[in-house]
């Protein structure tokens, strides 16, 4: 059989429209198939291109309600109280001024400002550097710039501990589940509604994903009477742009390049802890 | 043709697939029974009283086979994309979540998840992390 140019060019041109239509067909049928169940699209959410915090140590009145930040924010995720400093979890915890912001402090200092405790967290930084190192992508930069940290994915080389360089993450070395030698629990009581960790894996500070998905803020946020303030970095109209653009704020080692998240406002005013020793 | 101690090979030959074979015949006619997955815990029961009939995400053939993928999905989707819509089941509202949703109606994991890992000698490691829920039975 003998055909044309013509003619071959016609039938060329159908079957492939017929292919086509047959596998969109196809794959409609199947994709129907699967999905039985409704979907409820999630409006609660709140969104941000880059989430932010400012952390107002002048706010802080007391003592107390640093150490309620900390527990409130240990207490929802599961993070165990291993004890001691060498297998310590931290998601947010405070240090001095010296060790917050090292080259900074002078020893004339005032007593007060050299122990203050100052809150310490994952800065969630525009460069990460634990994003880059991680050989199995199990921390990522989510969209709305939250470094977040896939358990499932994590293998416990700690790279990420290495080239963080706020401290920032901790490694399981023991059993989160586990007990200490008096038999008490790590985890003191277990939320129910949040998993824990495994032994061998790095978690750290998530900004509160799970809120922040549920369009609640951050459960530190929460609990520390506005001495920290959260909102998105690339919106003018937010709360935090609002302190960056009128307070005089400082970061943590920004000379590091990787841009972090949490800016500080020194204060000073208002808050005095008199250390038991002076 | 001759074998050398052709006698010996032959009764060690018999003796070796004797024991080789010994789990077959053994267990010869003694099938172990199909582990029966139990759909009654009271979270169930609400439900079925509620709407009338037991239902799940998906139907139960595909449950029953695709389960770990869908989980698998529902665990991209929430972590590493961030879409936590919801699922709607009768009405209801459920997290795509293993801890938040399977097994807040599924709170026999006994009955339910142990059963058929153990016959199919598979050992998920869910439960190192997520939290698994109080027993309960019907």
């Amino acid at each position: 059989m003998s055909m044309n140019r013509r003619e071959f060019l016609k039938i060329a041109g159908i079957s492939t429209v017929v292919g086509l239509g047959g596998t969109a067909a196809f794959t409609k049928i199947r994709e129907s198939a699967l999905e039985a169940a409704q979907i409820a699209p999630n409006t609660l959410a709140l969104k941000a291109k880059q989430w932010a915090m400012v952390i107002d140590m002048g706010k802080f009145k007391s003592e107390e309600t640093i150490k309620k930040v900390i527990n409130a924010c240990h207490r929802i995720h599961n993070v165990p109280d291993i004890g001691n400093p060498k297998d310590e979890i931290k998601w947010i915890w405070t240090e001095t001024y010296g060790h917050a912001f090292p080259g900074q402090e002078h020893k004339y200092m005032s007593e007060d400002m050299m122990h203050k405790p100052f809150l310490l967290l994952c800065n969630h930084c525009t460069n990460p550097a634990c994003v880059r190192v991680c050989p199995t992508k199990a921390t990522f930069k989510r969209k709305d710039g939250i470094v977040m940290q896939d358990m499932h994915r994590c293998i416990g080389c700690r790279f990420c501990m290495a080239a963080c360089p706020f401290g920032a993450r901790s490694f399981n070395y023991r059993d989160p589940r586990g007990k200490d030698a008096n038999g008490n629990p790590f985890i003191k009581e277990e939320n129910k509604e949040y998993p824990t960790r495994m032994i061998g894996v790095v978690e750290k500070c998530t900004f509160c994903v799970e809120r922040i998905e549920k369009g609640l803020k951050p459960a530190c946020v929460e609990e520390s009477n506005g001495a920290l303030v959260f909102g998105d970095l690339d919106d003018p109209n937010s709360e935090v742009r609002k302190i960056l653009g009128s307070t005089y704020t400082v970061r943590r080692k920004p000379e590091l390049g990787t841009e972090p998240n949490v800016y500080y406002v020194i204060g000073g005013n208002g808050y005095a802890i008199v250390p038991e020793l002076l | 043709m001759k074998i050398y101690d052709g006698g010996k090979i032959f009764i060690g030959l018999v003796i070796f697939v004797a024991l080789f074979a010994s789990p077959f015949y053994l267990n010869m006619g003694k099938a172990i029974a199909k582990p029966e997955l139990k759909f009654d815990t009271p979270e169930i029961q609400r439900l079925e009283k509620e709407t009338g009939k037991k239902q799940c995400v998906e139907p139960k053939e595909f449950m029953r086979g695709g389960h770990m993928q869908m989980l698998n999905n529902w665990r991209d989707e929430v972590v590493r994309m961030g879409n936590r819509d919801q699922i709607v089941i009768a009405g209801q509202k459920f997290d795509k979540s293993l801890q938040l949703a399977c097994m807040k109606c599924h709170s026999n994991k006994k009955d339910f998840c142990d059963k058929c890992h153990n016959y199919m000698a598979v050992n998920p490691y869910c439960w190192t992390c997520h939290i698994q829920p109080k027993e309960k039975q019907s």
